[in-house]
């Protein structure tokens, strides 16, 4: 993904994510904390939803395919692919070599 | 992230507490080579009753298992503890990043390498002024030199990115820009904090604390530069000022997603409120840190919704939230009175009233302030 700084929200969908590896979730009552110990960023995951696809990204091929696994309404896509693209940017999301 | 038209909003739910904190302080001792006019935890003296070294693990052991992300210790001065080195290495093996407040006395050549070589660890000096005389008649003679030379040997280790991290005085407030080119120059990050009447605070504060003009200077300096600039959100009573607030979650945090343990491990709802008042417990009870955080009564009323009070009627109520519970405590303002820093003058009034009764303002407790050294008269015969 060479268009770190886009913010086109289209463009996270077809890639292959994973949380960081510095990224460490805790889970809390509104849904997660991710802190970044590379960057010291803090991000607050504000809906228990966006944690179970944060952490089912590594188990699937795509963004999208991780979407569909978790039963995620595709009228409700728009505002992950929102959510997930801000993840990547903030870089608490990276793209999987492989 | 609009995956949650229907929840509550973020500060709502931080209001309501955390699983565990997302800001933990630890004071690790009560010992200090300085005696700073507004220590917060009135530090100098050694408390013999601190934490052993076994005991300071356990903790962290605890906090481990909370996934506490990172720890701030201050004290007094941490590097004078003699496990200083060893605590801080424990933390870092178990996850748990440090940041830590100095005056920068302990750190020579070897030691500013031995910092720069871990990983997950920050480091703040402490700084008041851009220049000795106005840094030293707040953090004692000598005190600047001292930390100049600090961050020079954490540059020459090449320690990277340390902090320099300023209490906003009367005295220092024109001197924003010049502190922001000085940790430019070192390549370090400025961060600036409010001053509260805490500690040794509660007898300087009346002549240190900022002019309400110079109040409109720091939001206006902070809307300019906050981007950048740390302020552990402790500026957000200046936020009934104008119509753009300033960056940050701007809300109390204390006992929600903020607390203090202090060097004899007793656990405050925050750093500022080292009194019985806002003492949760002791890590050292029966349950330790997780039970004073998850059960404690003190904590637990810390995050029911909290009355507006004497604020009620007030326009700037939800830009300012009344501001700082122990700014408001140690000068004599109930809890849910304003802000003794009001920006719209009600703090003023409010101080008079409290000191107008029989009722004086409470005293910090646990002063730890060296002893005035009186002098002897020794008879020549």
């Amino acid at each position: 993904m060479e268009c770190a700084a886009s913010t086109d929200a289209s463009v996270v969908l077809d890639s292959s994510l994973d949380l960081h590896p510095q990224v460490a979730l805790r889970h809390e009552p509104f849904g997660a904390l991710a802190y970044h110990y590379d960057t010291r960023k803090l991000v607050f995951l504000k809906h228990p939803d966006v944690v179970r696809v944060v952490r089912s990204l590594a188990d699937h091929a795509t963004v999208a395919d991780a979407l569909a696994a978790c039963k995620i309404d595709k009228r409700r896509w728009p505002s992950f692919d929102k959510a997930l693209t801000s993840l990547y940017e903030s870089e608490m999301l990276h793209e999987r070599s492989n | 992230m609009s995956a949650a038209t229907n929840a509550p909003t973020l500060v709502e739910q931080l209001k309501g507490g955390l699983d565990a904190p997302i800001c933990l302080t630890w004071e690790l001792t009560y010992a200090c080579n300085l005696e700073c006019v507004h220590c917060l935890s009135s530090s100098g003296r050694r408390d013999p009753r601190e934490l052993s070294t076994d005991e300071a693990k356990a903790v962290l052991d605890e906090l481990h298992d909370l996934q506490v992300f990172y720890i701030n210790i201050g004290g007094g001065e941490p590097m004078i503890r003699r496990d200083f080195f060893e605590l801080v290495e424990y933390s870092i093996n178990k996850g748990i990043g440090v940041k830590f407040s100095t005056n920068g006395a302990f750190i020579d050549a070897d030691k500013a390498r031995r910092l720069a070589a871990m990983d997950y660890l920050d480091i703040q000096i402490s700084l008041d002024g851009t220049d000795a005389v106005t840094n030293d008649a707040v953090r004692g003679s000598g005190s600047y030199a001292t930390a100049i030379q600090a961050m020079e040997r954490l540059r020459d280790a090449g320690f990277g990115e340390f902090k320099i991290s300023v209490v906003v005085t009367r005295h220092n407030v024109d001197q924003l820009d010049e502190f922001k080119a000085l940790a430019d120059s070192f390549g370090a990050q400025l961060r600036i904090t409010r001053l509260r009447p805490s500690g040794r605070g509660a007898d300087s504060w009346h002549d240190l604390h900022p002019t309400q003009p110079q109040q409109r200077q720091i939001y206006d300096w902070l809307l300019a530069h906050g981007d950048n600039v740390l302020t552990g959100d402790s500026f957000f009573h200046l936020n009934a000022l104008g119509d753009e607030a300033l960056p940050g979650l701007n809300m109390c945090g204390a006992g929600r997603v903020v607390c203090l343990i202090d060097p004899i491990g007793d656990v405050y709802a925050c750093p500022f409120v080292i009194h019985d008042e806002f003492k949760a417990g002791s890590v050292r009870d029966t349950g330790g840190f997780s039970s004073i955080w998850k059960h404690s009564e003190l904590f637990t009323e810390l995050r029911e919704p909290q009355s507006a009070g004497a604020c009620a009627s007030c326009g700037s109520y939800d830009a300012c939230q009344g501001g700082c519970m122990a700014a408001k405590f140690f000068v004599g303002i109930p809890l849910d009175g304003p802000d003794p820093e009001c920006v719209d003058g009600y703090g003023e009034a409010a101080m008079l009233s409290a000191s107008s009764d029989d009722v004086t303002p409470p005293k910090p407790m646990m002063d730890h302030s060296r002893l005035a050294r009186v002098p002897v008269k020794i008879s020549a015969r």
